[in-house]
């Protein structure tokens, strides 16, 4: 299975990391790709801040893919998330996972996301228009919650 | 021992990062917390909610219970908010 695992202060391009993950398959039946965004909050934001844990992101995100894999037939499996400030309309995340089927391709993305939201080491802090640095964000219970459906 | 902060623990904290020599005694992380508390007030701020900070040993995530002998490095965060 292609594995392929990035944490980078630069932006992506989502159509060229699928155009990598399919390129040459013939066995690649549904591709899920799921980009997340950096919102202005009703345009409150400039920016988000994302501070990370470099070695134990690349290696938690590793291990989340594993389970992934061990779970769903997977063919393909992407995970990029960026650090660093990000300006809203700008990505943070790309998740894109490939199967046979529909059913593994949409599952897996979502459970990648679940579990990269609360056990991947990044924080946000938000930029403020009035150019101060605002709160850290709160982890979110229901972010806790999505992730209990796989257990 | 290696200690790492991250997000508001850090700067709770006031550094990202120092090497400490631990007395005996202290064998788990919740010991290694009520340690840290015990050195100043800044740490008792980082920490007063003891049941927030997250702990990891050589990147991996675990529990207040869980031992710290043998660790190269341990990191205190607060819950994560990635994605």
């Amino acid at each position: 299975m292609a594995r392929m695992i990035r944490i980078q202060a630069e932006p992506f391009d989502a159509a060229a990391e699928t155009a990598n993950l399919t390129a040459g398959r013939g066995d690649i039946g549904a591709l899920v790709a799921f980009t997340g965004l950096c919102r202005d909050e009703g345009g409150r934001l400039t920016a988000l801040e994302l501070e990370h844990y470099p070695g134990m992101a690349e290696a938690e995100i590793d291990r989340i893919a594993e389970q992934a894999e061990k779970r769903w037939p997977l063919l393909g499996l992407t995970v990029i998330h960026r650090f660093g400030r990000i300006s809203p309309g700008e990505e943070i995340v790309l998740v894109l996972a490939a199967s046979a089927h529909r059913r593994a391709a949409f599952e897996a993305a979502s459970f990648m996301m679940d579990y990269l939201k609360t056990q991947a080491p990044f924080w946000k802090r938000e930029h403020l228009k009035d150019g101060t640095s605002g709160a850290w964000v709160e982890a979110k219970e229901a972010d806790d919650r999505a992730v209990e459906r796989w257990v | 021992m290696k200690l790492v902060y991250f997000a508001w623990v850090r700067e709770r904290v006031g550094k990202t990062d120092e090497e400490v020599d631990l007395p005996e005694g202290i064998g788990t992380v919740a010991d290694l917390v009520r340690w840290l508390k015990g050195r100043g007030e800044e740490y008792e701020y980082a920490f007063e909610n003891e049941g927030i900070v997250r702990a990891a040993i050589n990147h991996v995530h675990v529990k207040p219970e869980a031992p710290i002998a043998g660790a190269r490095e341990i990191a205190f965060f607060p819950p994560m908010t990635g994605g």
